[in-house]
């Protein structure tokens, strides 16, 4: 009772204050739960996970293949490295065509394009075309679908090459 | 107490008591009708050339939505790989199935466009005045929730349609910085739209909207009531401060309720007609590999998707937003209430309004031209990055030409801020209906300019 004017927390300023923070945290818990449960789902083998694309010597270099289950094209360069990009415009998301005859890859929804390593030739798409990591061991190609990596131009050291 | 109750069985589920005399009053009080409606309302208020019956036959989309969506349910399957047959058996197969599906589907089209016309009418009536900041706001978000409604339903077929408009209208989220992308991952429950979207979108479009749906319009009315029914002219006042003349104020029942069966009666017939011409659309099947060309979104959405072909998408994003913010506001920047419930506000008002329209009319179409065809910043600024290029310097100058014309009005019209607002306003939303048409109508393979088909 000495500091009566410093103690300005009257017990059911306090009790109020509890019952505040312990609501504020049971909405905190009950929403986090909430976008646990609804997190995102993905399924092994299938676009979402690791995907054999089959023996490196199946692809010949300067050749570009679809994987439309997986939602990538495997690229193999002049040199033998590999590439995965994913097939999503990064412009609004459309699905990219591998034109072979003009050697690019073009979005029909707003007209983008982009070269054979993903290099927009013509906007409006703002970046090169996403990749997946690539990986070789015992001569088979894996794509790993879960991990979408963005970039803004092609880089050599994007090329995954056999050990 | 039973031989004073009306044998009536229709009575009895509208009137809690007792039909004679002394309870008549008391069967006025308790009416059920009367829970919406005040027992009066002012005889101008009633006339169809003020609300246009906008708000009420909004409210019955709504509730031919809820029947026929609880029907829909019944017969649709939210998987990959039934959503498509599970339509295409009830357009086939089942009775009234496309019958039932096609009132849905124009009635839910119907209402972005009743909804959007009643924004409108409350607008050019200045019915957000007095008071009536909340129920405005109230109204924006229903308006956005029937917009969110559509944009979930939009999936559910499963067919090439709603597979690209929902992956172009979803990927627009990805642009808003640092949120974007954990946003759009949470919503389609994934990288891209795919059995996780479909249910997300189908508990959302059954579950979650509805429930919020029925809270705010429940809320809505109410506020209508308690801010003092709908927006009115202030009263002439003589020079003792009376009014000049009584305004007549006419019994909810018959005058208003006999108006509300009229309009329902019409637009139930006009839908059902509709709905067994014109089928709702259903395309192939959904190709994630195969966008179809030009891939377009909604038409409600297709102003916004015509102001990203000329606007890095985060400025197109912004734009809107601070138009919406803007428009929220509203009340806040016009607090001039001795216009309330007069169309445009005054002489000068319609002129400013029909100012606004033409300008808009010259405007819009001639900035599409010119960015279509001749000015192509990013080439102009070369060595800029394309977010400011074609993103801030559009916006800042869009932005800016707003604020010209706003203030062109207060200059040269003459006209106060409400009167400029009005100008203001329709200008942009008459530049949003010719972005959405050019859109729709011209846009073709490509997405190039193209003449009607």
């Amino acid at each position: 009772m000495t500091n009566q004017s410093n103690s300005q927390v009257t017990r059911r300023d306090f009790l109020k204050l509890g019952v505040g923070a312990l609501s504020a945290l049971a909405v905190l818990e009950i929403g986090g739960a909430s976008l646990l449960f609804m997190k995102p789902r993905t399924l092994e083998g299938e676009f979402g996970g690791v995907v054999n694309a089959g023996t490196v010597d199946s692809f010949t270099p300067g050749s570009v293949v679809h994987f439309p289950n997986s939602r990538f094209y495997l690229i193999r360069s002049q040199e033998g490295g590999f590439l995965a990009v994913y097939q999503r415009c990064t412009h609004l998301g459309c699905s990219v065509e591998w034109e072979v005859d003009k050697g690019q890859f073009f979005c029909p929804c707003h007209a983008s394009s982009f070269d054979m390593v993903g290099n927009v030739q013509n906007p409006p798409a703002p970046r090169a075309l996403d990749t997946f990591p690539v990986t070789i061991e015992d001569g088979q190609v894996w794509v790993d679908t879960g991990t979408i990596q963005s970039r803004d131009t092609f880089a050599v050291e994007q090329l995954a090459y056999a050990p | 107490m039973s031989e004073n109750l009306s044998k009536n069985w229709k009575d009895r589920l509208i009137y809690t008591d007792r039909v004679d005399d002394r309870g008549r009053m008391r069967a006025v009080a308790n009416n059920l009708i009367l829970h919406l409606h005040p027992t009066k309302v002012p005889a101008p208020a009633l006339r169809w050339s003020y609300t246009w019956g906008l708000g009420g036959l909004s409210a019955l989309l709504a509730v031919i939505l809820i029947v026929t969506g609880v029907l829909l349910m019944f017969r649709y399957d939210a998987s990959v790989e039934r959503a498509y047959t599970s339509i295409q058996y009830m357009e086939t197969q089942v009775f009234f199935g496309s019958m039932i599906r096609s009132l849905h589907h124009w009635s839910a089209n119907l209402l972005v466009v009743t909804a959007f016309l009643h924004l409108l009418r409350v607008f050019y009536t200045a019915g957000f005045k007095q008071g009536r900041s909340a129920n405005w706001l109230i109204g924006i978000i229903l308006l956005l929730m029937v917009v969110a409604f559509n944009f979930t339903g939009y999936l559910l077929p499963w067919d090439q349609l709603a597979y690209w408009a929902i992956t172009v209208g979803t990927s627009l989220l990805g642009y808003i910085p640092l949120a974007g992308d954990v946003i759009s991952n949470l919503l389609l429950a994934g990288p891209e739209v795919g059995q996780g979207a479909l249910r997300n979108f189908y508990a959302i479009h059954v579950a979650v909207l509805p429930a919020l749906l029925i809270v705010m319009m429940s809320y809505h009315f109410w506020k209508v009531r308690k801010d003092g029914g709908i927006s009115q002219p202030l009263p002439q006042l003589d020079e003792k401060g009376k009014p000049v003349e009584r305004v007549e104020r006419l019994t909810t029942i018959p005058y208003l309720v006999r108006k509300e069966f009229l309009a329902a009666a019409v637009l139930i017939a006009f839908l059902a007609i509709w709905a067994m011409l014109v089928p709702a659309p259903l395309e192939a099947l959904a190709n994630p590999t195969h966008p179809p060309n030009p891939a377009k979104a909604a038409w409600y959405f297709m102003g916004l998707q015509e102001l990203l072909l000329h606007m890095h998408p985060l400025a197109a994003m912004i734009l809107p937003g601070i138009i919406m913010l803007a428009i929220v506001f509203l009340p806040y920047w016009d607090k001039d209430e001795s216009d309330i419930g007069i169309y445009f506000r005054s002489n000068v008002g319609k002129i400013t309004a029909v100012f606004g329209v033409v300008l808009a009319l010259i405007l819009t179409p001639l900035l599409v031209f010119l960015d279509e065809y001749w000015i192509d910043l990013p080439a102009i600024l070369p060595g800029w990055p394309v977010i400011l290029s074609n993103g801030l310097l559009p916006l800042l100058l869009s932005l800016g030409g707003l604020l010209a014309i706003y203030f062109a009005m207060r200059l040269v019209a003459k006209a106060n801020r409400s009167e400029a607002l009005v100008g203001l306003f329709t200008f942009v939303i008459t530049g949003f209906i010719i972005l959405t048409i050019i859109g729709i109508f011209f846009r073709g393979a490509n997405m190039a300019l193209v003449g009607v088909r």
